[in-house]
């Protein structure tokens, strides 16, 4: 391996960043910003899915046919999410309630297919499951940064916790309603972009 | 009536699948550089929509749900949390018989969406709107009708978005914008546009 391991983990969180520069899983991504909590239980149970279906993947990856590795990678994806879903619907079901179809999106998010294709069919299982984190925590940090912005901004609170005291609750601060809007993600997704495309000019876009 | 047709116009503009529920995001900003190909896709989710949400309806109505296999003599089997796996697997099925039919019978059809159709099988915005469906516990009629407002809501939307990003391609922006982060925010802006129909009742 060129790469030692540490550099397989950093690498996909800024360098690599799935959504930002590969354009991958921006729907779910997108959709459950609006409060943090959410925002951080999806971005734990997408790292779990893509390490642990990146891992599987690779140690089988001698006794798939190529033919029909793109099924075989669904249904193994899909198992892990469902694994995920029916242990959120037991112990946290306020939670699935409120991620809603979200969880089960996990299957069709292009992270966990891409990272499948790309990387853990032609790795050794340890490289491609810490290539899985790595990936899980780049969406995680997109997840985290955008909804950070929109709960403290929309709605006065982090993790449902209120920091910046409401108007309508006898505090001082207005709320920014345009943020509980889903436009708001889109805006606070490209300044992000953005941002990561300034800092490192080698991601930017050619005429 | 006033019910089907109230379910197909909130589908398309209120609960549209790419502008409020981010859903078919990845195909969405990757096949709207030109309105032609984007039309292209648009027409295929739409397709694609209305057969498979109205399957899988079915599937969950007569083996999925709890008590649902009462017609083969099982009262008490549960099988909802095969759910996910079950739909994806029709979904796959689906897109790859349409694809053989298509191409057999249809070729004009099938050059057009062709290069569309093995991309569905992943794309959200058509898992989403079988998830949708299940979750709502529509009938059967009601699934029809959603299948075809989701995928009419996303061929407008994808097609708006090609034909602006058309006319972007002669703008000038800052270099760390330019391409993807443009399309968000016009993207973002066509959503403020969609939900300035909010609150419309019919």
């Amino acid at each position: 391996m060129a790469e030692t391991k540490t550099e397989l983990l950093s690498r996909s969180i800024f360098k690599r960043n799935p959504i930002a520069l590969l354009v991958l899983g921006i729907c779910s991504a997108l959709a459950v910003t609006g409060q943090m909590t959410s925002a951080l239980v999806m971005s734990i149970c997408v790292t779990l899915v893509v390490a642990f279906s990146s891992l599987t993947i690779s140690i089988v990856r001698h006794h798939i046919p190529s033919t029909v590795r793109i099924g075989l990678q669904i249904i193994v994806i899909a198992t892990m999410v469902i694994l995920v879903d029916q242990v959120l619907k037991a112990f946290y079901f306020d939670l699935s309630k409120q991620l809603s179809i979200y969880v089960g999106l996990i299957i069709t998010n292009c992270i966990v297919m891409g990272r499948a294709e790309g990387f853990a069919m032609s790795n050794p299982p340890i490289p491609s499951f810490i290539d899985g984190i790595g990936n899980g925590l780049g969406y995680g940090f997109v997840l985290l940064s955008v909804s950070f912005v929109r709960e403290l901004f929309g709605s006065g609170s982090l993790f449902g916790v209120e920091v910046l005291p409401l108007t309508t609750n006898g505090g001082w601060y207005i709320r920014n309603g345009m943020l509980i809007l889903p436009a708001s993600a889109f805006f606070l997704i490209a300044l992000l972009i953005w941002l990561l495309r300034s800092i490192d000019p080698s991601q930017q876009e050619k005429n | 009536m006033a019910h089907y047709f109230d379910i197909i116009i909130r589908s398309i503009f209120l609960e549209n699948l790419p502008l409020s529920f981010f859903l078919g995001m990845c195909t969405f900003l990757a096949i709207s550089k030109q309105a032609k190909t984007a039309m292209g896709l648009g027409a295929a989710v739409l397709f694609i929509q209305v057969i498979t949400v109205p399957i899988n309806n079915l599937i969950l109505t007569y083996v999925l749900k709890p008590g649902a296999l009462a017609w083969a003599g099982q009262p008490d089997l549960d099988l909802s949390f095969l759910g996910l796996l079950t739909y994806i697997a029709i979904i796959a099925a689906v897109v790859q018989i349409l694809e053989m039919v298509l191409d057999r019978f249809l070729p004009a059809l099938y050059n057009t969406l062709g290069i569309f159709l093995p991309l569905l099988t992943v794309n959200c915005a058509i898992f989403g709107g079988t998830l949708f469906m299940v979750e709502r516990d529509y009938t059967f009629g009601e699934s029809v009708a959603y299948g075809f407002g989701s995928g009419a809501g996303f061929f407008l939307a994808v097609v708006c978005l090609g034909g602006i990003r058309e006319r972007l391609e002669y703008a000038n922006p800052p270099k760390g914008l330019r391409g993807l982060g443009l399309t968000f925010i016009s993207a973002g802006l066509m959503a403020m546009a969609f939900m300035g129909l909010a609150g419309i009742e019919l």
